[in-house]
């Protein structure tokens, strides 16, 4: 009998190696570092991402060389190598390197000594990156556990404060519930086309099989875990729990990192492999995007805690991207492709930003500790401020114009209902965008913080890295505002394979 | 041959499974419940999985169910660590006395 090797191609895996080695390479390396000296194990993992991102950047021209394949395709279809990958990895490769700048503030404070973190961080983004370059539904299911299972912990690290481990227990019980709904989709799916490889599915379709009941209520089901995972209304009752009880750093990572990774599979899927259904999801969508908008941003108006209110926020940011994803059309998904930039931009500034802050041991998480603050830390103050600006729309800055992009894809594709709303929605948003604002320049510090003026040694020296966080996402915050062809281009060519 | 059992029992009864767990993680308290409720959720899939691939003749359903075991063994792994981890923290399983975090 002859054993029959498998063809592989490589060349999708080349971008994802160095996550990977380096996540394993950073937990062994912490064993053998003495205590004061984990930071080391930071800068690793900084390196690591940092190759993953350059080899993104050399596969994205000679791999992909449009007179040749647009696509390449790893073992059996499972992992797909276009540049609507590549361009997933080049913004979680870029996410991870804020998130853990960010984190070496506050992890000095939080957990010193605990280099696992940074492996975790690690093999977080290594799921996510599979899951948005997934071809075959299994692929995306275990890209999404491999983040999960990394977050659960992430959320729970803070292992003797009671908030931490209950952020981790909701986060872990909801999130393997909507695994659940997941993966129930996913095997109904196969059970209807006898495959869960998208290019067959797509191909099992296009071969003029009528979808069947079994097959739309596995879809339903996937949109149920998507839905979860993205934090749309009515699955985010988990969001803002998990985001207010896990560490800062954490919460940052969470909302910028989730939300790329599941809108990548979630464009993928449903676009790629069921556009013959685009009709019938889209009116789902709509009820879906108006409903995320509307309650994320209410309910944002009246939360005191800082972070709960950008739990909130990111489930509004969501419905967003919802509207462009019932828009579609190549316009459509470009528009969410550069709004994952430009939200992944100022939420980690702004978290940034609320970690460069902190006093040693305390935390500013409630809004009134922000009191005063254009005047004790005018520079991250200002940085504060454009996040802010950015985040409700406001011109210079990159949030403006993803939003217009938005929105202006939701009235070229006949949405202008959607389009309404999502102004109107964006108007409530600044009210509280802008509160922050307010309280941080027009009120007096409440108990006056330790004031820094006075001679006294800055608590934090290691916020050094927050504070470079907060300088990069400035930069590019206002970069996007000002120039964004160049990086809507980028959007345009990565989806130019998915969309036609 | 043997008489074999339609494939429509198997979907009813997994699919009368995993309403089983969803309805546990709605009803119960006890962390430990819920997550026995998750798993469940689990399983019924992976009969899904196995009594589609027996009648498809394809070997994939049966693969992925290796793949599903492997994943429900970490999380139960990291569920029952961050179980411990609270409980140390508070003397409590039931979910409704964890409310720190709402609003």
């Amino acid at each position: 009998m002859e054993l029959i090797l498998p063809q592989i191609d490589w060349a999708p895996f080349v971008p994802l190696a160095p996550v990977a080695i380096g996540g394993l390479t950073t937990l062994t390396a912490e064993l053998f570092l003495p205590p004061g000296r984990k930071h080391l194990v930071a800068i690793l993992s900084l390196i690591a991402l940092a190759a993953a991102i350059l080899l993104s950047i050399n596969s994205w021209g000679p791999v992909l060389d449009p007179d040749r394949r647009m696509v390449r395709y790893g073992i059996h279809d499972s992992v797909v190598l276009d540049r609507f990958s590549l361009f997933f990895y080049l913004v979680l490769g870029l996410i991870g390197v804020l998130t853990i700048l960010l984190s070496m503030g506050y992890l000095h404070n939080a957990a010193p000594d605990q280099g696992e973190y940074y492996s975790l961080v690690l093999f977080s983004v290594l799921g996510m990156m599979l899951m948005a370059a997934g071809g075959d539904l299994i692929v995306i299911f275990l890209g999404l556990e491999t983040f999960s299972l990394a977050l659960y912990t992430l959320a729970g690290f803070r292992k003797t404060e009671l908030r931490s481990n209950e952020s981790a227990l909701k986060y872990l019980l909801l999130g393997a519930f909507a695994s659940g709904f997941f993966l129930y989709g996913i095997a109904l799916i196969y059970g209807a086309t006898g495959t869960t490889i998208l290019r067959q599915i797509t191909a099992f379709l296009a071969d003029g099989h009528p979808p069947e009941p079994l097959f739309l209520i596995g879809g339903g089901l996937l949109l149920v875990g998507f839905g979860f995972k993205i934090a749309s209304v009515p699955f985010h009752m988990w969001a803002p729990d998990v985001y207010e009880g896990a560490p800062t750093s954490v919460t940052a990572f969470m909302i910028a990192g989730t939300k790329a990774a599941a809108f990548a599979a979630f464009l993928r899927v449903f676009l790629l492999a069921l556009p013959a259904l685009h009709m019938r999801w889209s009116a789902a969508i709509w009820v879906l995007a108006v409903l995320t908008m509307t309650v994320g941003n209410l309910v944002a108006l009246v939360q005191s805690n800082i972070k709960r209110m950008f739990a909130y926020s990111s489930i509004a940011h969501a419905g967003y991207l919802l509207v462009a994803l019932v828009a579609g059309g190549s316009s459509g998904i470009a528009s969410i492709l550069f709004y994952l930039v430009a939200y992944a931009l100022m939420n980690l500034g702004a978290f940034a930003v609320i970690i460069a802050v902190q006093d040693g041991e305390r935390e500013r998480l409630l809004l009134t500790d922000y009191a005063g603050l254009g005047w004790q830390r005018p520079v991250l103050a200002a940085c504060m401020a454009v996040f802010m600006f950015s985040l409700s729309g406001i011109p210079p800055t990159a949030g403006f114009m993803g939003k217009l992009y938005i929105f202006s894809a939701a009235l070229a594709g006949d949405y202008p209902g959607l389009a309404v709303i999502g102004v109107l929605n964006s108007v409530i948003s600044v009210y509280f965008y802008l509160r922050v604002i307010v309280i941080m320049y027009m009120s007096e510090a409440a108990s006056p913080l330790p004031d820094r003026s006075r001679g006294q040694a800055p608590a934090v020296p290691a916020s050094a890295a927050a504070v470079l966080a907060v300088l990069v996402s400035v930069l590019g915050t206002l970069h996007l505002g000002l120039f964004p062809a160049r990086l809507l281009d980028l959007a345009r060519q990565s989806v130019s394979v998915i969309a036609g | 041959m043997t008489a074999t059992v339609p494939l429509n029992a198997y979907l009813i009864l997994s699919a009368a499974l995993f309403v089983i767990g969803v309805a546990g993680v709605l009803i119960r308290r006890n962390v430990l419940v819920i997550f026995m409720a998750i798993e469940l959720m689990l399983n019924a899939v992976n009969l899904t999985f196995v009594a589609f691939a027996r009648f498809l003749h394809s070997m994939d359903g049966q693969i992925i169910v290796l793949f599903v075991m492997a994943v429900a063994a970490a999380e139960v792994a990291i569920g029952l660590a961050i179980i411990i981890a609270l409980h140390r923290n508070k003397e409590s399983m039931n979910v409704d006395e964890i409310n720190l975090l709402k609003g």
